[in-house]
């Protein structure tokens, strides 16, 4: 009760001591809200570009890689791992069915035909992949279902739209059953998917397209939707007589594979499996390189460098920004003190302990710390609308949530706690008896 | 000015000239980085694309097979360059800034890719598009009608071309260009001529000196060459007239598919392009102005106080002889000492910071000409914002000296 007592004492103290300097208190919490604001905009962006695009799932998502380049003809120079598989090495990875599930996918932009007279054909990101796709990613269904393994070997000419696809087309009706027309090929529509889009869309890197913003619109059996000659957006050849008609035979990669492997266990067991796989390649004469690699998706996405370069340099410029404000507070702060040493030298002498004028000194620097961090708040905001206003894929998408509310006060306070450290610290190393003769 | 006193002065108040001083330091190593960051945006942006972008737009159709192509270019061609201001419509693969279809490894042999000369920006462009274009030829001849060369893959088998100077001096340094030749694959290449400027579609994703590596391959209309058309009308009318051309592509084609980000004036399509960078250069200038006001509030403050701690011997000072001028300058000269060792501090923490950036970014070294500008610029900064407080000194009056507390 009593150090309670004695903290209301020492705000009490602080806010005294910070009315009698109005402007200079006003810029001390100007100088830090600017930091703080700066901070948690572009700390905000970050988490949004480099946060996990399925936190349920991702610890259990891998993506397998195969070197099929010929040595004397490398996929990087660098020693990279070609970023893509083959069509036969994926189907062959597939076949085995070593993990609880595996998908194989491409994207494609697609030409798709409204079916009333005055639509206008339009085009529509569109995912080809297998069945196992959509329980492996945990898409939503709002109507109907994916397809079956059966349907991804028949061929069979079905498709899953994306809600927003859905109201454009249907109006938002369960469309379940009715008919698209795609890339000039009737397909039956199977499943409505409720709004889904991964941030950053994991399973699309490399494959062309867009990493961030709006989902795909149609989502396509894989060997049905290349049965009509509808073709991925990224290809790249390794050798000769590589064609986009023969994409299947062709020495090409063009297709991300993607494994649920549930634990660690299953995760080395895989990885003996696909070293297997490439040795046996290298023995049949495909391969000339028997390396491979399996990252699991967070670590697939480090590799590859997703969040764009602008976002770290800004974090990192605010993250400087804020120091100098720190930097300035520890100055500011510390003047105030220096000047009022012949106060500190009173109270000590009238009984004050060190620790009650350490105590006094940091309330104060506290008070400035909430302040700015209120302050900040607003700066944060109107940075974000800023960023929302910017062209860049995840724009609209950047918002100040919960956490990074809380993060604020915590930051601020933290700063303004380590700006008030070291003049409260000088405060309270003030001899009391050189203060009282002075004068 | 004596010197010796004021580092007397400063050595009792050790922390707080070592808190300025740091913040000078940072500022120091934030406003050099910052700025080199800024001026290679801004040369970036400043690209000349060697095209008459103001009279230009592009127009892209596609969702047609490959058998459709020399069709479906008629019919548009036909049907654009029957729009009133319209002063040409022709085929072009790619345009600066906008999306890039052609880019390849090219070697001087055939096959090979031993010995790369670089990846280069391959423009397919049908007849009249030369002239559209507005490019500037500064040696050898243009293609003449015999010279265009149907392709029905990439590029065609066996052709003449017009390379940048950019290219040329890169490919063959020294030399003439002029009947070089060069090989992508089993295409081969021969340059006819060199053009002054031409910048690639995406340049910025390249290095700075690599921004122009550009060929002009001359090219009979259909096969590969399709779907994207080149228009050009007066400045004033350009808008209008790819407007007119964007509705009327339903009309003209009501099989194809317009593509609305990529149809656009080439203006729009340049704005578009740099838009993040100039956001950017804006980011950067923005948190530039915030340190150093920031910098320049924490020198007014501390200096504030300590003008106040000092008043009696400011007092003194006056009372024994030191004139306004002198209380003045003491401040100004402290305020330079202090000032000049963080600056000092700050050349370590800038070249730091650019190691640290170079490590992260492709990023060449900063050069050293910013260390003295940078420098320049604090000394000013700390300079303005010492002489309000240092004026309030030497507005003490020497009675000062007199009065007790």
């Amino acid at each position: 009760m009593e150090e309670y007592e004695m903290f209301g004492y020492y705000l009490d103290l602080a806010l005294r001591s910070l009315k009698r300097n109005r402007v200079l208190t006003a810029l001390m919490v100007l100088a830090l809200a600017l930091g703080i604001g700066a901070t948690i905009t572009t700390l905000t962006v970050l988490r949004l570009l480099s946060g996990d695009p399925l936190p349920q799932k991702s610890a259990q998502l891998f993506y397998p890689q195969v070197d099929p380049y010929p040595a004397g003809k490398p996929f990087s120079r660098s020693g990279q791992m070609p970023w893509l598989m083959s069509y036969v090495d994926a189907m062959n990875l597939l076949h085995a069915g070593k993990a609880q599930r595996q998908t194989a996918l491409a994207r494609s932009r697609v030409k798709v035909m409204p079916k009333t007279q005055e639509g206008k054909p339009f085009y529509a990101d569109s995912v080809m992949t297998t069945a196992d796709f959509f329980p492996m990613f945990d898409a939503p269904f709002q109507y109907g279902a994916g397809w079956s393994a059966a349907d991804d070997d028949s061929r069979a000419q079905v498709a899953v739209i994306a809600g927003f696809l859905n109201d454009k087309l249907f109006g938002g009706a369960n469309s379940v059953g009715r008919m698209i027309r795609i890339e000039d090929h009737d397909f039956r529509v199977i499943g409505v998917l409720k709004p889904w889009a991964p941030q950053p869309r994991f399973y699309g890197l490399h494959l062309g397209g867009r990493d961030y913003g709006n989902g795909e619109g149609v989502f396509m059996p894989l060997l049905g939707a290349r049965a009509d000659g509808i073709g991925p957006s990224m290809m790249m050849s390794y050798g000769p007589g590589a064609s986009m008609e023969h994409l299947e035979t062709s020495p090409s990669i063009w297709l991300g594979v993607w494994l649920e492997l549930p634990d660690a266990s299953a995760v080395s067991a895989y990885r003996l499996f696909l070293a297997d796989y490439a040795q046996q390649q290298v023995a049949l004469g495909r391969f000339q390189k028997s390396r491979t690699a399996l990252s699991g998706l967070m670590q697939w996405l480090r590799n590859e460098h997703v969040v764009p370069d602008d976002a770290r340099l800004q974090t990192g410029m605010a993250f400087g920004f804020l120091l100098i404000c720190v930097v300035n507070t520890v100055g500011l702060l510390l003047a105030k003190c220096l000047r009022r040493s012949r106060e500190i030298g009173v109270r000590r002498a009238l009984g004050a302990s060190r620790s009650a004028i350490f105590g006094q000194f940091m309330a104060e620097a506290a008070i400035v710390g909430v302040a700015g961090g209120a302050l900040g708040l607003v700066f944060a905001e109107l940075g974000l609308w800023g960023i929302r206003h910017q062209p860049a894929q995840y724009a609209s998408l950047a918002h100040l949530n919960l956490p990074m509310f809380l993060f604020t006060f915590v930051v601020a306070l933290a700063a303004s706690l380590v700006a008030g450290l070291l003049p409260a610290w000088r405060a309270c190393a003030v001899a009391p008896a050189p203060q009282l003769k002075a004068n | 000015m004596q010197i010796k006193p004021i580092l007397a002065a400063l050595r009792r108040h050790r922390l707080a000239t070592l808190l300025i001083a740091m913040e000078i330091a940072f500022a120091c190593a934030v406003l050099c980085n910052a700025c080199f960051l800024v001026a290679r945006r801004w040369t970036m942006i400043q690209i000349n694309s060697g095209v008459d972008e103001s009279s230009l737009a592009v127009l892209t159709v596609n969702g047609f097979e490959p058998s459709q192509a020399a069709d479906v270019n008629a019919r548009m061609l036909a049907g654009l360059r029957a729009i009133p201001g319209m002063q040409s419509a022709t085929l072009i693969s790619e345009v600066p800034f906008g999306p890039q279809t052609g880019a390849a490894g090219i070697s001087p042999d055939a096959g090979g890719f031993k010995d790369l000369i670089g990846v280069v920006d391959f423009v397919m462009a049908g007849p009249g598009t030369y002239k559209a274009l507005g490019l500037k030829l500064v040696e050898g001849h243009l293609p003449q009608p015999g010279d265009y060369q149907p392709a029905t893959s990439f590029a065609p088998e066996d052709v003449q071309v017009l390379v940048t100077r950019a290219l040329a001096e890169h490919a063959w340094p020294g030399e003439s260009p002029l009947g070089k030749d060069f090989w992508c694959d089993k295409m081969h290449f021969r340059v006819m001529g060199v053009v002054d400027h031409f910048a690639r579609a995406q340049p910025g994703q390249y290095e700075m000196q690599q921004g122009e590596w550009t060929v002009f391959t001359p090219v009979v209309p259909g096969g590969s060459l399709a779907g994207t058309y080149l228009l050009r009308g007066r400045p004033q009318d350009v808008q209008r007239v790819l407007q007119v051309a964007r509705g009327a592509v339903q009309k003209i084609a009501p099989d194809v598919v317009l593509d609305q980000d990529n149809s656009r004036t080439l203006s729009d399509l340049r704005t578009k392009y740099f838009l993040t960078d100039r956001i950017m250069i804006g980011l950067l200038l923005g948190v530039v102005a915030l340190m150093l006001g920031v910098t320049a509030l924490g020198i007014v403050g501390l200096t504030s106080f300590w003008v106040a701690q000092r008043r009696k011997q400011i007092g003194i000072r006056r009372a024994i002889g030191a004139t306004r001028g002198d209380i003045l300058r003491y401040f100004q000269t402290e305020n330079f000492l202090i000032v000049t060792f963080g600056i000092a501090l700050g050349m370590l923490l800038a070249y730091v910071l650019n190691a640290v950036l170079m490590k992260f970014y492709e990023l060449p070294h900063l050069p050293l000409y910013y260390l003295p500008m940078g420098a320049l610029a604090l000394w000013m900064l700390g300079q303005l914002a010492v002489l309000g407080p240092a004026l309030r000194a030497a507005a003490v009056p020497p009675v000062v000296a007199t009065r007790s507390v």
